[in-house]
């Protein structure tokens, strides 16, 4: 294995092009270290991102935010102007690991190591937040969505990598807000998790909502029926069960280890539900 | 040795909290534990592991390994004795597979090399062909006539003739005509248990420095809970003499029985005694969890009957235990401990063991009992709730005293369950109100307590500060108790005395740590080792004063004439004695050689509240009480954190922790991501209420305390979650799906 | 293909020679023989080889030892001063709150980090802080005390 800490992106693009065999993006490393340790990879290539210009700030852009590919969780969670504007964002990426690795962990690791239990992802779709990847060709803007596809498999092509995460601008009277179910209170993988983004009029009502399930499929789900269920309403309790239903409904988990598919489907609804009633009280409504 | 009547005095130094001896090393950084050590020119080894639960060795091929650069030496199986004592067979079987893997995770060779990079490479290289077989891992279906046959052939011979070949063992308790005992009950409830297997846990995994030289010469550094037993074991796998293998305890990281056995150390020296090296062999997190002792996992039923008014008319426990891939006796004791609490006219347990595709089991903090009470503690709530009784008085109205024949035979002396039932219903726990959506839960907990070999060597230094050379690994604060009492029978400072733990070569044997004997055995031979020096210095003290030994008496730390007719003299103090002990006949010194019986068993209630989130059946614990008898807490700080400490295990047990196998029979949880422990935002203050309720069997009145704590928690969160639910739980842990699947099984 | 680094451990300057995939516990105790810091999972799952890199809380089992370069790294050996305690260190003699004491360094690194970020915190705030140092002996209970106890009296200091 080589290590190499390149010190602009291009030379970090070249490098992952050049090397024919297996590659690794090393950010927070929290994944990749325990990847490394159990065996699981053998890169010949390891590039630290972390010397890149740019890449461990974070800064204001269009009323929104953009977050370096290497802000670590414990950054990320002491910034308060993104935590005012994306609480919700925020809450999801400290609630990952314990202190030890929020001091390392990124948002953009937690999206590329795309394991369908990433905590952060949930809310970041939420958003509607942005990444931006560099590489071989020209840099380019992709819905975070997009980017896992698998279990541990990334739409990035061979030697492209994310720079920055975008955190849109987003009007008055919204909130969002992000909720885990784990056996412990800490240090455990979400067994199901539900995003919840959402914007109300002045009477309260929710004009616009976004409500993402993590840990109940291959990839993280966006659920358009979730958000239907909610907008136009008030979140009354009719609303709130036709949402939860529509989360469980959106459901294809797995038995393993963590949980049953019974347990996954129905929690899933359980957090949706508890996620939008925290959204709609930031957001400013009475609930 | 009893407990002495006139010890009825003010204690000085017994039960006050002074700082231990190891402390500043363990906050710096600097005490050295089992991976701490290395030495000149060492190897690093690692050991493979079967990835199958069950399958034939047809061939081990390690001449690629054995021709890569660095690779310096490669054992098997075959490389170690095998002992005709089934008891050294089957650990050195665990050790290294010989014919057959028997479960995932269990060692098939191990290599020493130059680095461990070397040596994790050479791993991949060895070829091993395995015929994968059918495997079982659990236990209902191991007893079954058509199970997968693990070993055949180990019934030991109670077992009656025609039970499937899996099981290993059989044994019976009880007294009384049960079944009259259930037709006087006005209520009886019959109910089936199970509690998966769950680890130790200890944050430090096993690690070893070996050296062994051509000559059978060898020296072993380990983190263990006894280093003679491991003296023991591995001379007998290596066939070496005890005199020639010198074994060092290091500091240790947690063992709760754990490490009260080998499973690295002969590999270890193994492999030096074939490279001419010292070999250091530290276990990965994911072996820890693989190939070292679980406890049993368990079937239980248990049937109760129970008057209108509280009155226990009969009870009955039929307990189903694995121990893993080999025989295991740990069901005897949940079969003795099951009722132990009780004062019942008719009881009756029978236990089994049967092989399973598991990890052989070790110790855990009162091996067998959690189960086994557990169950009985739930049954005992149920009636206490059918009947609408409260469950501390059903306890106190039942609860075994001074006089009462024990479940298991022996008829109990001084003991404190009442005693310590009545704490728990006067403290302000019990009646504290509860919100809506809460409950509360309680029960016993029992342990008998050992006692066993013990040494002690306690030299009196000229300038009158003592040192005490145990052989006790100290697991968590020992080596401070046993000062404490070394300074109050001597009557000097407590920082006048050293307390050190001995390797094999300096001081004569003494069994592992565990039982909760430490502080029981060797204080109580650190007390008659210092009565020993005593004697000699009131010897010298009478031949300064050229008065009759006899008329010398020991006090406050002094040798005093004993009476006026003795004569006339200043009292010597142990510092001005030894002083002059090279004038006045030599070194002085104190020994204590003992098999020590009379460990007093130790009882203790617990008192939680919790709540449980009704839609995800998460639960959460609120307030917790620790309620036991210490007989005498020497040092208070380390009593109540043996109460804390057993305490959060059992909350563990109950909650989440448990040994998951796939359909594959192999072990998906090998880490502390998935193995979940509790965490310090799980857990409410864990308050103790300690009772002194004296041992009759030590001088100060010492009982054993590390143990019964991790009993009594699994029924005590049962109890209340149960209530908390509305459902009866029986299956332990009570992890979310499985609460949240009973909530809706009960709604249905 | 070894690699050298050069670093800073407790203030003072060392360099050593690593593998790339050594992990920065590694090197600290294999390289550096600073043996404090201890290896309970090698996963990040016990926090037992907790240390600061640049003054963030990380397990050093987590960071590779080549990122330890120009880096400033706290391990438990550069608490106390020659002749005193760090006020946790006393603390957590004076409760108890260590049995076996393989979980101390790292929870002793971990909790200074707290107080250094919050000197006044609640309990909660010092379980949920420590929730990635397992201790598997004490319950936490007699930890949760000193750690208060130290920050109590660093206040008043
Ligand atoms: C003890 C422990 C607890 C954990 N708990 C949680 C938890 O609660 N919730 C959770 O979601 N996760 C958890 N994780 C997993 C992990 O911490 C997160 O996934 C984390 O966000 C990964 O970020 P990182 O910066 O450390 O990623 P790294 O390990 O550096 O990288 C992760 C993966 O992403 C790739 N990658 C990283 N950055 C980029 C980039 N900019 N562009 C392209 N590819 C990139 C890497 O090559 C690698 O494949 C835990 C891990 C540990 C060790
Ligand atoms: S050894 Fe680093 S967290 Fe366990
Ligand atoms: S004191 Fe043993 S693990 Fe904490």
């Amino acid at each position: 294995m080589r290590y190499e800490k390149p010190q602009t992106v291009a030379e970090a693009a070249r490098l992952l092009t050049a090397e024919k065999g297996l590659t690794r993006i090393l950010a927070g490393g929290t994944d990749v270290l325990v990847q490394l340790k159990a065996g699981m990879v053998e890169p010949e290539l390891v590039v630290d991102i972390k010397a890149l210009p740019g890449l461990r700030s974070i800064v204001s852009e269009a009323g929104g935010f953009r977050i370096g590919a290497a802000v670590s969780g414990a950054q990320l969670g002491e910034d308060a102007e993104v935590r005012a504007l994306w609480p919700g964002v925020v809450e999801a990426t400290n609630l990952i690991g314990s202190t030890q690795v929020q001091g390392r962990a990124t948002m953009a690791g937690n999206l590329c190591n795309a394991s369908p239990a990433a905590d952060s992802v949930p809310a970041l779709v939420a958003a509607g937040a942005v990444a931006r990847i560099a590489g071989p060709g020209a840099a380019r803007d992709v819905p975070v969505e997009a980017i896992p596809v698998g279990p541990g498999k990334t739409a990035l092509k061979r030697g492209e990598f994310i720079t920055s995460i975008f955190l849109p601008a987003r009007p008055a009277r919204s909130g969002d807000a992000y909720l885990r179910f784990i056996p412990r209170t800490e240090m455990d993988i979400a067994v199901a998790s539900a995003a919840v983004s959402l914007t109300l009029d002045e009477g309260g009502t929710i004009t616009a909502a976004r409500v993402a399930l993590g840990a109940v499929a291959p990839t993280v789900r966006l659920v358009e029926a979730a958000a239907a269920a909610i907008v136009g309403t008030k979140l009354e309790d009719a609303a709130v069960a036709k949402l939860a239903a529509a989360c469980s409904a959106a459901c294809s988990p797995i038995d393993d280890k963590r949980g049953t598919i019974e347990f996954r489907t129905e929690v899933a609804g359980v957090l949706a539900k508890r996620a939008a009633r925290i959204a709609y009280t930031r957001a400013g409504g009475q609930a | 040795m009893a407990f002495d009547s006139h010890q009825k005095r003010e204690f000085k130094q017994v039960g006050t909290r002074p700082p231990r001896p190891d402390g500043i090393d363990k906050v710096t950084g600097r005490a050295l534990y089992g991976a701490d050590v290395s030495a000149p020119g060492m190897l690093t080894a690692r050991i493979l592991r079967s990835p199958h639960p069950h399958a034939k060795i047809v061939a081990i091929d390690t001449s690629e390994a054995a021709a890569l650069p660095g690779v310096k030496g490669i054992v098997t199986g075959a490389d170690f004795a095998l002992p005709d004592d089934e008891f050294f067979a089957d650990i050195a079987v665990n050790v290294m597979a010989r014919d057959k893997a028997l479960y995932d995770g269990h060692a098939v060779a191990a290599v020493a090399a130059i680095s461990p990079a070397v040596a994790a490479e050479a791993l991949k290289r060895i070829k091993v062909t395995y015929e994968v077989l059918p495997h079982v891992t659990d236990v209902d279906a191991a007893m079954r006539a058509d199970a997968p046959v693990v070993q055949p052939g180990r019934a030991v011979e109670t077992v009656p003739a025609g039970m499937g070949a899996n099981v290993t063992h059989f044994c019976e308790f009880g007294h009384g005509d049960v079944a009259d005992g259930f037709a006087k009950a006005d209520l009886v409830v019959e109910r089936s248990f199970r509690t998966a297997a769950t680890h130790q846990g200890y944050i430090e995994p096993h690690a070893c420095l070996a050296s062994m030289t051509a000559d059978g010469k060898a020296d072993l550094w380990c983190c263990t809970q006894g280093q003679f037993n491991v003296r023991t074991i591995c001379a007998t796998l290596l066939g070496i003499e005890a005199s020639q293998l010198r074994v060092s305890a290091s500091e240790i990281g947690g063992g709760f029985g754990g490490k009260t056995t080998v499973f690295i150390e002969p590999v270890a020296l193994a492999l030096s005694r074939k490279t001419g090296k010292p070999v250091k062999l530290v276990m990965t997190r994911d072996e820890v969890f693989k190939a070292t002792g679980p406890t049993v996992s368990t079937s239980i039923d248990v049937k109760i009957g129970m008057t209108k008014d509280g009155r226990i008319t009969a009870g009955e426990a039929v307990l189903r235990y694995s121990g893993g891939a080999y025989p295991c006796g740990t069901v005897d004791m949940g079969a003795q401990a099951a009722f132990a609490a009780y004062d019942l006219a008719a009881v009756r347990t029978t236990g089994w063991n049967a092989l399973t595709n598991r990890p052989k089991e070790a110790a855990y903090r009162a091996p067998g009992a959690p189960q086994a009470i557990y169950a009985v503690e739930s049954v005992v709530d149920e009636l206490c709730l059918a009947l609408k009784l409260d469950p501390l008085d059903v306890r106190i109205r039942n609860a075994a005293r001074k006089g009462t024949k024990s479940s298991y035979g022996p008829t109990f002396d001084d003991i404190g369950l009442l005693a310590t039932l009545e704490a728990a219903k006067a403290h302000p726990h019990y009646t504290a109100p509860l919100k809506p959506g809460q409950a509360r839960g309680l029960s016993c907990g029992f342990w008998f307590n050992f006692g066993g070999n013990t040494c002690v060597s306690l030299n009196v230094n000229t300038d009158g500060t003592v040192g005490v050379t145990e052989g006790n690994p100290d697991i968590g604060g020992s080596r401070a108790s046993i000062s404490l009492m070394a300074a109050e029978e001597l009557g000097i400072e407590y920082d006048k005395v050293r307390t050190i733990i001995a390797d094999t070569s300096s001081l004569g044997y003494n069994d592992v740590t565990d039982g909760s004997r430490v502080t029981f055995s060797v204080g109580l031979a650190t007390i008659k080792a210092a009565r020993d020096a005593i004697g000699k210095m009131c010897g010298r003290a009478a031949k300064i004063w050229g008065i009759d030994e006899d008329a010398v008496e020991w006090r406050d730390g002094a040798a005093h004439p004993a009476g006026p007719n003795a004569g006339q003299f200043p009292p010597m103090t142990l510092a001005e004695i030894a002083a002059v002990s090279f004038q006045t006949g030599g070194p002085i010194a104190g020994h204590h050689e003992v098999n020590v019986d009379g460990a007093g068993v130790s009882f203790g209630v617990h008192l939680v509240d919790l709540e449980v989130d009704s839609e995800t059946g998460a639960t959460k614990v609120l307030r917790y009480t620790v309620f036991q008898d210490a007989g005498r807490a020497v040092h208070p700080d380390y009593v109540e954190g043996q109460m804390q400490g057993g305490a959060v295990q059992g909350i563990g047990w109950a909650l989440n922790e448990e040994y998951i196998y796939g359909r594959d029979g192999r072990l998906q949880n090998a880490g502390f991501l998935d193995y979940r422990v509790p965490v310090a935002s799980d857990l409410p203050p864990i308050d103790t209420v300690i009772l002194e309720i004296p041992n009759p069997g030590h001088p100060y009145g010492v009982r054993g305390v590390g143990e019964t704590p991790i009993v009594p928690p699994l029924a005590a969160i049962s109890n209340a979650v149960s209530r908390a639910i509305g459902v009866r739980m029986q299956e332990l842990p009570m992890s979310p799906p499985r609460i949240l699947k009973t909530i809706r099984a009960a709604r249905a | 293909m070894s690699i050298s680094v050069s670093t800073t451990v407790n203030g003072d300057a060392v360099d050593f020679i690593c593998n790339p995939e050594e992990s920065l516990l590694d090197a600290l105790r294999g390289r550096l023989g600073l043996t404090g810091s201890k290896e309970g999972c090698g996963t990040g799952d016990c926090g037992a080889c907790s240390v600061t890199l640049n003054g963030r809380l990380v397990c050093s089992c987590l960071v590779l030892a080549v990122e330890a370069e120009g880096a400033e790294i706290g391990t438990v050996e550069g608490l106390a001063s020659a002749d005193r305690l760090h006020p946790l260190q006393q603390a957590f003699l004076d409760h108890a709150a260590l049995q076996c004491g393989v979980c101390t360094p790292g929870i002793l690194v971990a909790a200074k980090a707290l107080l250094e970020k919050n000197p006044d915190p609640s309990d909660e705030d010092v379980r949920y802080w420590l929730a990635g140092n397992l201790c598997r002996c004490t319950g936490y209970d007699k930890i949760v005390r000193a750690v208060q106890s130290a920050a109590a009296q660093m206040r008043s200091a």
